[in-house]
């Protein structure tokens, strides 16, 4: 069971591979967490000792500049060593299994690795087949699940919101592809809000899509009525060519969040985006930039989400000080 | 020359419609009565069945032996003890082996290697189309000559239905039966699980039913259309039985068969990322589960075939969607048809006739009964038995089932094909 697999015996996070399984209890508490670390960024000295001696490896197989950055920045700020490997130029392009990439690192005394990959399931994979003393933190397994993006979109809220029990929030684009999403919609779901919609085209929506906890609307002003938070997902150019969507333009008309689109949600409506954005397609410029959007503060909440995670995950895995 | 006398067993012999404490003579390879044998048979051999059922050693239509071509997955000769252990006397091995069963030489490869390992019921399928690459015809003629029964396009996908049709004129001229695996490849594409909840959960690739479906219908059309006899592999869905049904309403006269685990595992059941539950079709919804059930138990769903592939660790070993599809299903095709009886979906004449009898008439072989004067196979097997999935229980080279480590009901004791007995639980152990 995923649960058993990420917790240690006593319920305390090991690794953080999806919010599937995980309680409300230890959610909030990784926001508290974060929370702590939130104010740092401003400080002068903006490092803490917790995870020196530590070496996280940065395990990208799919590109990532922002992800990784801010595990980087966040690995650093904990005093950890980070290592970055390149999957472009490793051995994986020579025909290195994932599993053999991961004992060679592993004999190489490394605490923890962050991973990215382009199929569902990988983190999983690692987990499983790790050594014993070694923490995996999922930045991203294909379609399944991006769990710190949406613990950084949960912070993010929470700071707008507070109270989750009354929110209805709308998640709008490409759903089907988006493991961004389904982690959103776990941790939503799992915090007790009132109500989620996904937005979208039949073609962008997976199947049942409703048994996830979510009522499904092709219509965005409908989908939009008496919403708080509106979370846009980024569509890839490459849908068009498969017969997704016919165009970016007809996108835009139908599920684009305009600043006529957003006036149909609660006036105090936040904007949320994980990025990057795709500025014309999912989202107008003006409404990127505007009073209502907080996706800038989504990426600087980030660093501090990722290091609460990264030194709860620690603390259990190689026994953090 | 062996005189074998099994006694005071449940014979359960469907095609005769037996069900009865007795015991079967054998002699010359062949049986000599079933029931009631003969008082005077001095047998040389003496089995006792007492509360076990004895019944025709099984015929799987779909075991995949990984020979020729795949011999880190299984050998013809590991497959065929694991067979042998699982009470199949007879068995039909898919055309996609490498090379594909595309030519006399590679029929008469396996053939040759089946006998050396003392196994001789190995029914090579030949491949619809050369390579199985859906748009050449294979030489169906030569094939059938080499002795191939029955022609498959594997897992394959036909390039266009002209093609498909051409080919199924072609087959029908030469009066081959067409083991069909609807899949419709433009639908399924990489998809590794049901396009359902729980595919959409994990973000997994899906295979939507209407992929299994719409081949099958067209399928059924061109059968029609060309006179070719039909039979469809591994059925997974309620509207694959509801298409066949209608289709045998209005006359059509079409088999099909239904892969042991699919009647037991539905989507729900999958371990999140286990590629243990990694298989094709893939497992699917608790309402599919009700129709397969249901259309085995009405007759809709002819035979129970295992769909057995081993595979070696490394095939299973990776992100779900990268493993290799297929479970190691031989061994366990016995307890878990028993479970089948045990729930009260089928009877225990229904269920053995699924295995035996019927599979036997699609095939148009001369096996699958206890009829006096038929080649002497046959499966004894304890059905209160329990045994517990393991190395020191398996046969087979691959251990990739979601059964693993499990402990199942039911286990073969003896089968003996044409009046030899290929395996013996007591000297396996």
């Amino acid at each position: 069971m995923t649960r058993h697999l990420q917790l240690t015996d006593d319920g305390k996070l090991k690794h953080f591979l999806t919010i599937e399984g995980l309680s409300r209890e230890l959610l909030t508490d990784i926001l508290d967490t974060a929370e702590s670390f939130a104010g740092m960024s401003e400080q002068h000295v903006k490092k803490v000792p917790l995870l020196r001696g530590k070496t996280i490896v940065n395990l990208f197989f799919e590109n990532s500049t922002r992800t990784r950055t801010t595990f980087e920045l966040a690995a650093t700020r904990l005093s950890a060593d980070v290592l970055n490997i390149n999957i472009a130029t490793s051995a994986t392009s020579k025909g290195e299994s994932l599993l053999d990439t991961i004992r060679n690192l592993e004999a190489m005394h490394v605490d923890m690795f962050v991973v990215r990959h382009a199929i569902s399931g990988a983190a999983h994979f690692i987990a499983q087949n790790s050594a014993p003393h070694i923490s995996v933190i999922n930045a991203g397994d294909g379609q399944h699940a991006h769990p710190t993006q949406a613990m950084l979109d949960m912070f993010t809220i929470r700071q707008h919101k507070q109270d989750f029990s009354r929110l209805k929030v709308a998640i709008v684009g490409d759903m089907l592809h988006s493991r961004v999403a389904r982690s959103q919609i776990l941790a939503l779901n799992t915090l007790g809000v009132a109500e989620i919609r996904v937005i979208a085209p039949k073609t962008l929506l997976p199947a049942h899509v409703e048994r996830l906890g979510v009522t499904p609307c092709h219509d965005m002003a409908a989908g939009l009525a008496d919403i708080d938070v509106i979370i846009m997902l980024r569509l890839q150019k490459e849908r068009m060519n498969s017969a997704f969507l016919p165009s970016e333009s007809e996108f835009f008309k139908c599920y684009g969040l305009s600043e006529a689109k957003l006036k149909l949600a609660k006036p105090d409506a936040i904007v949320m985006h994980p990025g990057p954005i795709n500025r014309g397609v999912e989202i107008e410029s003006s409404v990127a930039d505007g009073p209502q959007s907080v996706i800038l503060q989504q990426v600087s909440n980030g660093i501090a989400v990722r290091m609460a995670i990264l030194s709860m995950a620690m603390r259990s895995a190689g026994g953090a000080s | 020359m062996n005189r074998i006398l099994i006694r005071n067993g449940r014979i359960v012999d469907p095609a005769n419609g037996i069900d009865a404490v007795g015991s079967v003579a054998i002699a010359d390879g062949k049986i000599v009565a079933a029931g009631n044998p003969p008082q005077n048979f001095d047998a040389d051999t003496v089995i006792d069945a007492d509360r076990q059922v004895v019944c025709p050693g099984f015929i799987d239509l779909s075991a995949r032996l990984r020979e020729p071509g795949h011999t880190q997955k299984g050998t013809i000769q590991s497959e065929t003890r694991a067979a042998a252990a699982a009470g199949v006397t007879s068995l039909c091995l898919p055309p996609d082996t490498q090379p594909v069963i595309d030519t006399p030489a590679v029929v008469e490869y396996i053939k040759d290697k089946a006998e050396k390992a003392d196994y001789d019921a190995v029914y090579p399928i030949g491949a619809l189309t050369q390579r199985l690459a859906g748009t050449e015809l294979s030489a169906l003629f030569a094939l059938k000559q080499a002795g191939c029964i029955a022609i498959s396009n594997g897992r394959a996908a036909i390039d266009n239905l002209l093609i498909l049709r051409r080919a199924m004129e072609y087959a029908s001229s030469h009066d081959l039966l067409l083991l069909y695996r609807p899949n419709e490849t433009s639908l399924s594409g990489k998809g590794c699980a049901h396009e359902g909840e729980i595919a959409s959960r994990y973000g997994l690739p899906g295979i939507p039913e209407a992929a299994e479906t719409i081949a099958l219908a067209q399928c059924l059309e061109l059968a029609e259309l060309t006179g070719c006899r039909v039979h469809f592999s591994q059925i997974s869905c309620k509207h694959s039985v509801i298409k066949l049904q209608q289709a045998r309403k209005y006359g059509q006269r079409v088999t099909a068969d239904v892969a042991i685990h699919q009647l037991h595992l539905t989507e729900n059941d999958m371990v999140p990322f286990d590629s243990n539950y990694h298989v094709n079709p893939p497992f699917r919804t608790a309402i599919d589960r009700h129709y397969l059930r249901e259309g085995l138990a009405n007759g809709t769903l002819d035979a129970i075939c295992s769909h057995h592939q081993p595979h070696d660790i490394d095939a299973k070993l990776g992100a779900f969607p990268e493993t290799e599809p297929g479970i190691a299903s031989l061994e366990t095709l016995l307890p878990l048809t028993l479970a089948l009886v045990e729930s009260g979906i089928v009877s225990l004449a229904q269920a053995i006739a699924a295995l035996t009898v019927k599979p036997a008439k699609i095939l148009g072989l001369p096996v699958g009964t206890l009829t006096a004067g038929q080649a002497a196979d046959l499966c004894i097997f304890d059905p209160d038995l329990r045994w517990t999935v393991e190395h020191c229980n398996w046969h087979s080279h691959g251990t990739n089932t979601p059964y693993w480590q499990q402990t199942l009901q039911g286990r073969v004791t003896h089968t003996l094909r044409a009046g030899k007995i290929i395996f013996s639980l007591k000297e396996s152990t």
